[in-house]
């Protein structure tokens, strides 16, 4: 199956499992990228179907899980009955250093366990209450913020006069977020409902709150690492690479970051953004704000990483250009070295990826580094800037796929026949049992990290490992014929 | 962990292809210097400061502030309802799980459910947003159900609610009722429901109010004047796979006719053919609805099952039985009823396992024997676990069981205090993981046993950690063994006795200093 029209055959073939009215709807969240066009030409951010299978979150897994979560040095609070806090508990693997439990809580799972007496009364008598018991037992911490779940909205509590209170008594943050899993259509309106908590409760007091450090003086280099949550490690190699080219990471956003980094993010001359898609519109109101340039940059693989240090140091000046520079070239042999290990092991493999926030477009140069093919790809829940720069990645012909099924992604995969499916944890044993590779995007499969020179390393590996696994050759026994 | 600095930017021309990952990348120089660096922004407090705090929350002072906590829940130990409902649904023939309610919570009852299987886990969600929490998720189940019914094509569709659907009010039985009437799927389609709010109980009423729903649903009308000489079987909201073909294996020695309700050991444990089957649930819908004509029904978890026992009595008019055949004689006691009620003598084959397993006990119990022990878990799973570690000769010391209940703290109790053993156990009921970590830094036990939650207690207090238990995320395959049944016990006993014997190992290993008993031979 190869030209565009065979595969918009496969896209009407595969809607007539559904209902009309649900196959009207999906039939706008598929399509093929055709050359020369700019715009992959889906619909994105609209409701689920209802009933079908959607991998999609909610807007707490947006705010809880994604943006405020990896903040380090604070407690994050999931204000209401038991169950998200518990599901979202060490579930993503951002990476940090510090001493759990005493001056860091990111795998901890803080959570006011409503009861039906909650539901009936209110919940806010309660959530001051709290408050003070992780004072008394977390005495290092820097701050609260309250994660409301789905009841918290519906029974109308003030979160909000709680938060205001509770920072008054205790010196320290309280910042309620309003992300209550109903609102809007997937965790994409957690992402925005985070970055409006930092604007309007965080930034405001911005001065008060920060720690400069012994002898600060700001820098025409200092720079934000923006949406790098630090699965598997990857800010790291991001800001090393970051400082390698001469440049000061004052602060990384949230991966492994503290509550002090938020309060300096505007300090800085220049905000880098990974995953666009979850925290740009805290990058655009600091443009507006504070006259703050962001830049989004992309360090999968060697062709991209170089992409984006010449594009990031084409912002500063001589020195910093020269230096990115000497990095490539430093690089250069190691990595060639990793593509003639990997690649011929890999060349003409086919792909269909299907992720969150920015691998859908971002990972797909770091597979053609190593001679792959990506037929298919689309978001859970990206918008509709996301799919206008996937175009700039995208060949011809790849199938765009927006909020896909479960029921659509198997069908597709059984026409097209892929060689590796790169898509979540959900995904994963699906693929699996049809005895396709899979590696796991969101989480790296519990490896990583992928970012940067090192990361390339470990995703070429991981790409090796998966699609080369002498198991897959054991599925067939030998006493029947297929 | 290698320390040498072997990826250095300014020396990196060799051209080989190394691959570093973050096992070993980031305890290299190179980035303990910038994690160094990084420290400088952090508005961190000093390392003085953060070792003394430390130190502080390791006493008996930190524990009676962490223990007058009211409000604030740390860790615990439990799930919400739906995660049960979804579970139990799946050991049926053909059935769709169904939550109606929000999509996320469906993402995670998924993911989580997969994290411990490594199975795929598939269920459905009303996907309600802002609009249906004003106006009501009908329109949402009218659309779900007539999506779900056509595209996934299930023999029955198992709905729950979630928290948003329950604050709401949604009316399920009505709204399933307007849904078949407005022809989303046909009038004799089976849609068990239950409603699963999170904010009443946990995971384990999940299940019970689901399975409730699930029975009454599939029995209506089936009530025979005779019994179908049968009996059930329920092994609550257990994680072990292993468990259910334990049990059927055991019930087939004793020819004995059975219905397993829910069966779900395939759904978690496909065998791999190259081809994806969304249905595995083995329990056939025509054997559920005929279990209502049954001779009666065993329950293996008595606090996760309450209500569906209390309706199989009264409503089905059958006789129920509460078995925990965990260790030996939880086991004896089982097998000397299976023997009793079939009329037949005890298999060969079972009293050789019996006495294999009880050997393997004798064999090792010096290891464990008085070692003092901390678990926490569900009130079922920790009772087989209580009555295997006193059987043993261990001390089980903390028992914590967030999701308690004061029948079980009274039956548990009994069975700690006649035992020598178990003089100076206590049940936290209520309690969570952070109050276990006071327990445990305060009075220290040489071994802890759960689920995979427990390794943080692990590195803090650095006592061994044995994973039994639900979720198991950081261990493979555990939940394909059977822990259940004699062969269950020598699976318990192996694991326990194994982890002791590493950690003894792990203590004696480092040359010339404490590897005087480093031995060969245990």
């Amino acid at each position: 199956m190869t030209t565009v029209e065979e595969k918009k055959d496969l896209i009407k073939e595969v809607l007539e499992a559904y209902p009309e009215k649900a196959a009207k709807r999906r039939a706008k969240h598929l399509n093929v990228q055709e050359e020369s066009k700019s715009d992959c030409g889906v619909q994105s951010n609209k409701k689920s179907v209802p009933g079908v299978m959607t991998t999609r979150g909610c807007a707490y897994a947006g705010a809880k899980g994604v943006v405020w979560g990896p903040v380090k040095d604070m407690v994050h609070l999931s204000h209401g009955p038991v169950g998200c806090g518990y599901y979202s508990w060490s579930g993503r693997r951002n990476y940090y250093i510090g001493t759990t439990g005493v001056d860091t809580f990111g795998t901890m799972q803080f959570t006011s366990d409503f009861q039906e007496r909650d539901i009936v009364f209110g919940g806010d008598k309660k959530l001051a209450k709290l408050i003070d018991e992780l004072e008394v037992l977390f005495p290092l911490s820097k701050g609260t913020t309250i994660e409301s779940e789905c009841p918290i909205g519906l029974i109308g509590d003030d979160i909000e006069a709680v938060a205001r209170k509770k920072a008054k008594e205790t010196g320290k943050p309280v910042i309620p977020v309003r992300c209550e899993g109903f609102r809007g259509v997937s965790q994409s309106l957690g992402h925005h409902i985070a970055n409006d908590t930092v604007r309007d409760w965080v930034l405001p007091k911005a001065d008060e709150y920060r720690q400069l450090p012994e002898g600060f003086e700001s820098s025409p280099y200092d720079v934000n690492i923006i949406g790098d949550y630090n699965i598997g490690g990857d800010a790291w190699p991001s800001r090393r690479l970051l400082e390698a080219i001469g440049l000061r990471v004052i602060c990384q956003f949230s991966g492994d970051g503290t509550f002090n980094e938020v309060v300096m993010t505007p300090l800085a001359k220049l905000n880098l953004i990974h995953c666009y898609r979850s925290m740009n519109y805290i990058c655009r109101y600091m443009e507006e704000k504070y006259e703050i340039p962001w830049l989004e940059y992309n360090f999968f693989g060697p062709t991209q990483i170089a992409k984006s240090l010449r594009k990031i140091a084409a912002q500063f000046d001589e020195t910093i250009q020269e230096k990115a520079e000497q990095v490539i070239a430093e690089h250069e042999a190691e990595m060639k070295a990793i593509t003639d290990k990997y690649r011929p092991r890999l060349e003409g493999k086919k792909v269909m990826m299907m992720v969150g926030g920015l691998r859908p477009r971002h990972v797909i140069p770091a597979f053609d580094d190593l001679g792959m093919d990506v037929i298919g790809t689309g978001y859970e829940f990206g918008h509709g800037d996301d799919y206008k720069r996937t175009a700039d990645y995208t060949k011809d012909g790849t199938i765009i796929y927006d909020d896909i099924s479960g029921y659509e992604f198997e069908e597709f995969a059984k026409q097209l026949k892929p060689d590796l499916i790169a898509a979540g944890i959900k995904e994963k044993y699906v693929f699996q049992k049809m005895a396709l590779p899979f590696r796991q995007m969101h989480s790296w499969d519990y490896s990583g990290p992928y970012h940067g020179y090192e990361g390339f390393a470990v995703f070429a590996r991981d790409m090796d490992l998966a699609i080369n696994n002498p198991t897959w050759s054991l599925i067939n026994n030998p006493w029947e014929t297929k | 962990m290698t320390q040498e600095n072997t990826n250095n930017l300014n020396t990196s021309n060799v051209a080989e292809a190394k691959v570093q990952d973050h096992f070993d990348l980031f305890h290299t120089d190179t980035y303990q210097e910038l994690f160094e660096y990084k420290r400088q922004f952090e508005g961190a407090h000093s390392p003085e400061e953060v070792a003394r705090i430390a130190e502080w929350t390791k006493t008996w002072d930190y524990r009676e502030k962490n223990f007058a906590r009211e409000a604030l829940t740390i860790n615990p130990a439990k799930a919400c309802q739906p995660l049960g409902s979804l579970f139990v649904a799946a050991g049926f023939e053909g059935t769709l799980p169904y939550s109606h309610g929000s999509q996320g919570c469906v993402a995670y009852f998924r993911s989580h459910l997969t994290r411990n299987f490594k199975e795929p886990f598939q269920a459905v969600s009303s996907s309600m947003t802002e609009d249906a929490a004003v106006f009501g998720g009908l329109k949402n189940m009218i659309d779900g159900l007539a999506n779900s019914y056509q595209l996934y094509k299930p023999k029955m569709i198992a709905l729950c609610t979630t928290c948003m659907a329950e604050v709401i009010g949604d009316d399920l039985g009505a709204f399933i009722q307007t849904s078949k009437q407005e022809g989303s799927i046909p009038e004799d389609f089976p849609v068990p429901y239950a409603h699963t709010p999170s904010f009443v109980g946990s995971h384990i009423t999940g299940y019970d109010n689901m399975l409730k729903g699930i029975l009454e649903c599939l029995s209506e009308g089936k009530k025979q004047e005779t019994t179908n000489g049968k009996y059930n079987f329920n092994l609550g909201f257990d994680p072990y796979v292993g468990n259910i073909r334990e049990l059927k294996r055991i019930l087939n020695l004793f020819d004995l006719d059975y219905t397993i309700l829910s069966d779900n050991s395939d759904t978690f444990d496909a065998p791999n053919t190259g081809e994806f089957q969304m249905y595995n649930g083995l329990t056939t819908l025509e054997e559920a609805g005929d279990s209502i004509n049954a001779e009666g029904t065993f329950f293996f978890q008595k606090y996760t099952t309450p209500k569906t026992q209390e309706y199989i009595g009264k409503e089905w008019g059958q006789q129920t039985f509460n078995f925990r055949p965990f260790g030996i004689r939880g086991t004896d006691e089982f097998i000397t009823k299976l023997s009793e009620i079939t009329g037949k003598p005890v298999p060969q084959e079972l009293i050789d396992e019996r006495g294999r397993a009880v050997d393997a006990m004798n064999d090792s119990q010096a290891w464990i024997h008085g070692k003092r022990v901390a678990l926490y878990g569900d009130p079922d799973h920790v009772f087989g676990l209580v009555n295997f570690l006193l059987e043993l000769g261990a001390e089980p010391v903390h028992i914590v069981v967030t999701n308690s209940n004061p029948e079980f703290e009274k039956e548990l109790q009994a069975v700690l205090s006649a035992s020598p053993y178990g003089k100076d156990a206590t049940i936290w009921g209520k309690k969570d993981l952070w109050h276990l970590r006071s327990l445990m830094f305060t009075e220290p036990v040489d071994l802890l046993i759960g689920n995979s939650y427990g390794k943080y207690l692990w590195r803090d207090t650095k006592t061994p950690l044995v994973r039994i238990g639900y979720p198991i995320f950081d261990r493979h395959h555990l939940h394909r063994y059977e822990t259940l049944g004699y062969r269950g016990t020598l699976n318990l006993h192996n694991w326990i006795i194994n982890t002791i014997l590493d950690e003894l190992d792990r203590n004696t290993i480092i040359p010339a200093k404490t590897d005087i008993s480093f031995d060969l031979i245990r």
